[in-house]
């Protein structure tokens, strides 16, 4: 590689960190290696945010305690006559993923946080990874969404919820939902890096989220819906990963559900999570 | 030629506003670089190139034989930033910050602690450093922050308006820093709003104004540029204040003469304080004005900005900030 050290005559002092960094840059395992250690280091990070200022998890706890209430006890006796099986088993799945969209949204409100406060400054004059950045608030959200998911199935399971597909679909069903969250993160990262303020982020990504989750076989059957809706709601993501999480619980066809759901979450990653890395990358 | 820093012909505009016109700026190797200016002056953009995150719209620049764009990563292994806020994290704890800052750095993890430890020390940040940053004073955080940006020993240090907003004690404890530094041989580019910081730190002062460098010299250089020095007398009894000043003005370079009534102040410009000094004392004697107090001052930063710009530092950051909007 050609280095400039002979500019001045010298070279920096002291090559610190580094010697073996000048011919490794550009090497794919000095970057994919890197890539993932400064993507540890700020999950870290965020881990430790949750863990000094548990408030944080307040909507995490409670918020499937509340839907799994509200929609069992308030509005399921009306919507359980259309569904075909028990309607908290209907329901489950439903909100493990509205919730933990909620969850994953956190990533692009916390760039946006890190970009108004100048952290990502002093990030970009590091020699890190620079996908670091948004992958470890991205894995970070997807680890609290993965426990949260365990979580709100101990409540359903408490109020009455059952299992009847399985053991090993069902043991799975924590980590579909963490692998779709993971996916759908990057879709908060980019709003984050895009409008770099912790309010516009907050309300875009609630905009996004609330007719992704509603309109869709979260909360109700789309055979419910009119025509057009059913349309949409048909291809909407969400509603391929939710029939996907209730058939691992409850039984019922699963490919046909896991191969769009899995194509929906391989284009969140690397499409949308491109296009979220190109523009922090662009950032002035 | 040792230059830690080259800049050649640097200019950055967005759309049709130009942050940077054209800069030229060497800095040597060890020493410290005052970059001085009014806010909106095109400091901070500098600082921005020569720390990779921005991409210059024309000119070159180097940074330790890195250029910036192309080099960039390899460069960033060797310099430290510290920005105008703090980029601490309040819910880990001091040790935590420098420890992450570290591990970004790509050091060991042994000798980041190691490390971490001795900056803690040299901060003055023990005691604090397993609490959370949130309790932290804002001395303590730019503190912090600075060390923080040293965990990897970079040989180049780029402090953006590294006091701005801190009290006076706090500036007076990283001014001790920064000099540590300096003794140390790193060499340090700083940015300052603050005549009298530039003139306390640095080795050499470039002036910016409006994108444009303006002066460059040390900072005994710039005072001569603004000319002369200056006798200021303070009279007993406000009422000779006006006899004083017409005694004065017979030796002001200028025949021009300074009077602050309410303070009881006069003061001229003249080219050798000392001697006129002389002469002032005696003439004033002779017309029986009594005196509280007399001075010959040093023309300060102020005054250069005052004499290179025709306007004071103040309000030229109130027509940058305008220009802006």
């Amino acid at each position: 590689m050609n280095l400039p050290q002979a500019v001045n005559g010298w070279r920096p002092e002291p090559p610190a960190p580094s010697t073996p960094v000048r011919e490794a840059i550009g090497s794919v395992l000095y970057e994919f290696r890197w890539i993932i250690a400064d993507t540890a280091m700020l999950t870290w990070r965020m881990l430790m945010h949750y863990r000094r200022n548990p408030e944080m998890l307040l909507s995490t706890i409670f918020g499937p305690l509340m839907f799994l209430f509200l929609f069992t006890y308030v509005f399921g006796g009306a919507i359980g006559r259309s569904t075909e099986i028990n309607y908290i088993d209907y329901l489950l799945p439903g909100v493990l993923i509205q919730n933990n969209i909620f969850t994953v949204m956190q990533t692009g409100i916390g760039l946006a946080d890190d970009m108004q406060k100048g952290f990502v400054d002093r990030y970009r004059s590091l020699p890190m990874a620079r996908s670091a950045v948004i992958g470890g608030r991205v894995v970070a959200t997807t680890v609290i969404a993965f426990f949260s998911a365990i979580w709100t199935i101990g409540i359903a399971v408490v109020i009455g919820m059952r299992f009847h597909g399985g053991f090993w679909p069902g043991l799975s069903l924590p980590f579909v939902v963490a692998l779709f969250c993971f996916g759908f993160a990057w879709i908060s990262a980019l709003v984050g890096v895009s409008v770099r303020d912790t309010q516009t982020a907050s309300s875009i990504t609630f905009f996004v989220a609330i007719p992704l989750t509603f309109l869709s076989s979260t909360f109700v059957p789309i055979e419910t819906m009119p025509g057009w809706l059913q349309a949409f709601a048909g291809v909407n993501p969400i509603t391929q990963v939710v029939n996907l999480s209730r058939n691992l619980a409850q039984g019922g066809p699963i490919a046909v559900y896991a191969l769009p759901t899995f194509l929906w979450t391989v284009f969140f990653v690397f499409g949308i999570g491109s296009l979220a890395t190109w523009r922090y990358k662009r950032i002035s | 030629m040792d230059h830690a820093i080259e800049v050649r012909n640097i200019s950055k505009s967005y759309g049709s506003v130009v942050a940077l016109d054209n800069v030229d700026l060497d800095v040597q190797r060890g020493s410290v670089m005052g970059l001085l200016g009014p806010n909106g002056a095109g400091k901070t953009t500098l600082v921005r190139i020569l720390t990779t995150l921005l991409r210059p719209s024309s000119g070159s620049a180097t940074v330790l034989g890195y250029d910036v764009v192309r080099h960039a990563r390899h460069l960033r292994s060797y310099i430290g930033l510290a920005g105008q806020s703090a980029a601490v994290d309040d819910l880990l704890t001091g040790r935590e910050n420098i420890h992450m800052a570290g591990r970004l750095y790509h050091m060991p993890k042994r000798q980041v602690q190691k490390r971490a430890q001795e900056l803690l020390e040299q901060f003055d940040l023990v005691d604090a450093a397993d609490r959370s940053v949130k309790g932290y004073s804002g001395g303590m955080r730019r503190r912090l922050d600075l060390a923080a940006s040293l965990v990897a020993n970079p040989p180049m240090i780029f402090l953006d308006e590294p006091t701005t907003g801190l009290d006076p004690r706090s500036r007076l404890e990283l001014w001790d820093v920064i000099r540590n530094l300096v003794s140390e041989g790193t060499t340090v580019l700083l940015t300052t709003q603050y005549l009298e910081e530039a003139d306390q730190l640095a080795d050499e002062i470039t002036v910016i104004d409006l994108g444009k460098v303006i002066a460059q010299g040390t900072a005994d250089e710039l005072k001569h540029q603004a000319g002369s020095e200056f006798i200021e007398i303070t009279v007993r009894d406000v009422e000779d204040i006006r006899r004083a000043a017409s005694v004065l003005e017979n030796f002001a370079e200028n025949n021009e003469c300074d009077i602050d009534e309410e303070a009881r102040k006069t003061s001229i410009m003249v080219q050798d304080g000392a001697s006129i000094m002389v002469q002032v004392v005696r003439s004033l004697d002779t017309e029986d004005i009594a005196v509280a107090n007399m001075a010959v001052r040093q023309p300060t930063l102020d005054d250069v900005f005052l004499a290179l710009t025709g306007r004071t530092a103040e309000e030229a950051a109130t027509e940058s900030e305008q220009e802006q909007n």
